[in-house]
């Protein structure tokens, strides 16, 4: 047996798995969001029509899709730099040589990113429990009135978006942790001979130095984030007052509670077409940004 | 003012807030564990209570006896099982030859594969749904396990990592007349078993966590995963708090002990996954 054709035997199985349940759906997902397929086209292919843009046209006039995506990006814009800023922080804590015990604070921190979304956020809902809740009798201690955390439409995203950033930053933690371990330490030796303070040295040789790697876990992280849905599903189903509802949401309810197959096929590529805007730009931002600092 | 004075002052100042970090990152999941042993209505008292009066396990009892606790996690292990077995075949022997096997196109199909990356999966959950209702797998094992069969993630980390396996040593067994099945089972699998655990870890977790797809294809109770099963009895029971905290448990405590277990392996398989290839 010659090797490409060993190759390709090697390679098959995953192809057609990888091409039977995710490229040609994806494609099938394009065509369906062309059509108008409802429950009378899942009982009958015979009542599908061909509608061209109309679902989509249909979804930029309705309040809904706007205030699922403007939720979505409310959790991404906030989430995200949150998120980011509680990996960075226990990130440059591990990593500082007066950090004692590293391995086992590492672990109890990275401990919430393996857990089941479901079960922890039941969790979060108990403790953030307007009436018997631990968080509001802490608070309370403080002299802080009681807040209805997943009652109240002001209050209900922030809560879910501290979940999301207990329940994250471990990963990316873990990430910047080996990018500020991969910093040649003559860099700091030269600074401090310099005279630069700590703060100094952060600025001008650790956040430059991990740059690359930052970018890339935002870019990831705001991925990953875009795709709010478990969270809001178990924390608020949605409420109150549809405030918490995500464009996932909406694609969930609308494909499998609505059963209109057509029209939340529109709904996910239009949340593609967002992710991929946003993610090429923060890409294009970065890329700039490093272009900018080799010029003197 | 001398920082370096004050050793002892940044020292404290480190440590103190790693360990309230730490306490921030882990107290949810051990008044987890405390309220699951609590008497009924116990973890809803005023003021709330810490820990449980009389620990019992009477929680759990109720979850396995009535709720049909053991039916889920049998279909967790199940699933999860069968998806890391049958994503590891196909990932390892798609990353490996993408790494040392030659052949036409094949930096372009594998960077086509790395832009599928970008598509978010749920574009194709609702053609698979109906692909699957096709097919009669919808309410079935098999549809759950069926798009979990191969991921680009495990193929990409797969290919990383072998890489390294030296060509001279793949050469000297084509030439000693060793067919290529023969080589990739005798001598690849071997040096890539670090890699095959890593991705074994990553691949059950994934899976045992999952779950908007199964939400979508599983239509009936009997087939529910843990995840699944414990959103629904949330919105039947959702004032008995120390029966749903049991239900967390049950959940999370196997995927927690396997990754205390394995930590090298996961932590390893991470930073690998986040090198750009």
């Amino acid at each position: 047996m010659n090797p490409p054709r060993a190759a390709w035997l090697f390679l098959m199985p995953a192809l057609l798995v990888l091409g039977l349940f995710f490229v040609l759906p994806v494609l099938a997902a394009l065509l369906l969001s062309f059509t108008d397929y409802d429950l009378y086209a899942l009982a009958d292919p015979r009542n599908l029509r061909f509608v061209a843009l109309d679902n989509y046209w249909g979804l930029l006039q309705r309040p809904l899709f706007w205030s699922a995506l403007g939720h979505t990006c409310y959790f991404v814009a906030v989430g995200v730099p949150l998120s980011m800023a509680a990996s960075l922080g226990t990130a440059l804590l591990l990593n500082s040589p007066l950090a004692r015990g590293q391995a086992f604070f590492r672990t109890a921190l990275f401990a919430p990113v393996v857990t089941t979304v479901v079960a922890v956020a039941l969790i979060w809902r108990y403790l953030f429990n307007t009436k018997y809740g631990l968080v509001n009798e802490a608070l309370a201690g403080f002299g802080i009135h009681p807040v209805d955390w997943l009652g109240d439409p002001h209050w209900a995203m922030p809560t879910i978006i501290l979940f999301a950033v207990w329940k994250n930053f471990g990963y990316n933690m873990i990430i910047l942790l080996a990018g500020l371990q991969a910093i040649p330490p003559e860099l700091y030796e030269a600074a401090r001979i310099d005279g630069a303070s700590a703060l100094r040295q952060f600025r001008h040789i650790t956040l430059p130095m991990l740059r690359p790697t930052l970018l890339m876990v935002s870019i990831l992280s705001v991925s990953g984030y875009f795709q709010l849905f478990a969270e809001p599903y178990v924390m608020t189903e949605g409420g109150p007052l549809q405030s918490t509802e995500s464009v996932l949401y909406l694609m969930y309810d609308e494909g499998f509670k609505w059963w209109n197959l057509g029209s939340a096929s529109a709904v996910a590529f239009l949340l593609f077409v967002v992710m991929f805007a946003v993610t090429a730009l923060m890409l294009r931002l970065g890329r700039r940004g490093d272009a900018a600092e080799v010029q003197p | 003012m001398n920082r370096t004075a004050r050793p002892w002052l940044a020292k404290a100042i480190i440590n103190g807030l790693l360990l309230g970090s730490a306490a921030l990152a882990v107290l949810p999941l051990l008044w987890m564990l405390s309220a699951s042993l609590m008497a009924p209505g116990e973890a809803s008292s005023l003021p709330p209570r810490l820990l449980p009066a009389h620990a019992s396990l009477d929680n759990y009892r109720a979850l396995f006896g009535q709720a049909g606790m053991g039916r889920y996690l049998l279909n967790s292990l199940l699933v999860a099982g069968a998806i890391t077995l049958l994503s590891l075949a196909c990932n390892v022997a798609a990353g490996y030859a993408f790494a040392k096997l030659r052949f036409g196109g094949r930096e372009r199909l594998f960077r086509g594969l790395l832009g599928a990356l970008l598509i978010p999966a749920q574009v194709a959950m609702l053609p698979l749904f109906l692909l699957l209702k096709y097919l009669g797998l919808v309410n079935s094992y098999a549809g759950v396990i069926a798009p979990g069969m191969a991921t680009v993630f495990g193929i990409f980390l797969v290919r990383q990592y072998a890489r390294s396996v030296p060509d001279e040593l793949l050469e000297a067994a084509r030439i000693d007349g060793a067919g290529e099945l023969r080589i990739f089972m005798q001598i690849v699998l071997p040096l890539l078993r670090p890699i095959v655990a890593t991705l074994a870890i990553f691949s059950f977790l994934t899976a045992w966590n999952d779950f908007m797809w199964p939400l979508i294809v599983l239509t009936g109770q009997e087939h529910y995963t843990l995840p699944i099963a414990l959103a629904s009895l949330s919105r039947e029971h959702w004032q008995d708090t120390e029966l749903m905290m049991a239900g967390s448990v049950v959940t999370v405590l196997p995927v927690l002990l396997l990754f205390l277990a394995m930590q090298r392996y996961y932590l390893a398989g991470l930073m690998l996954g986040s090198v750009k290839g």
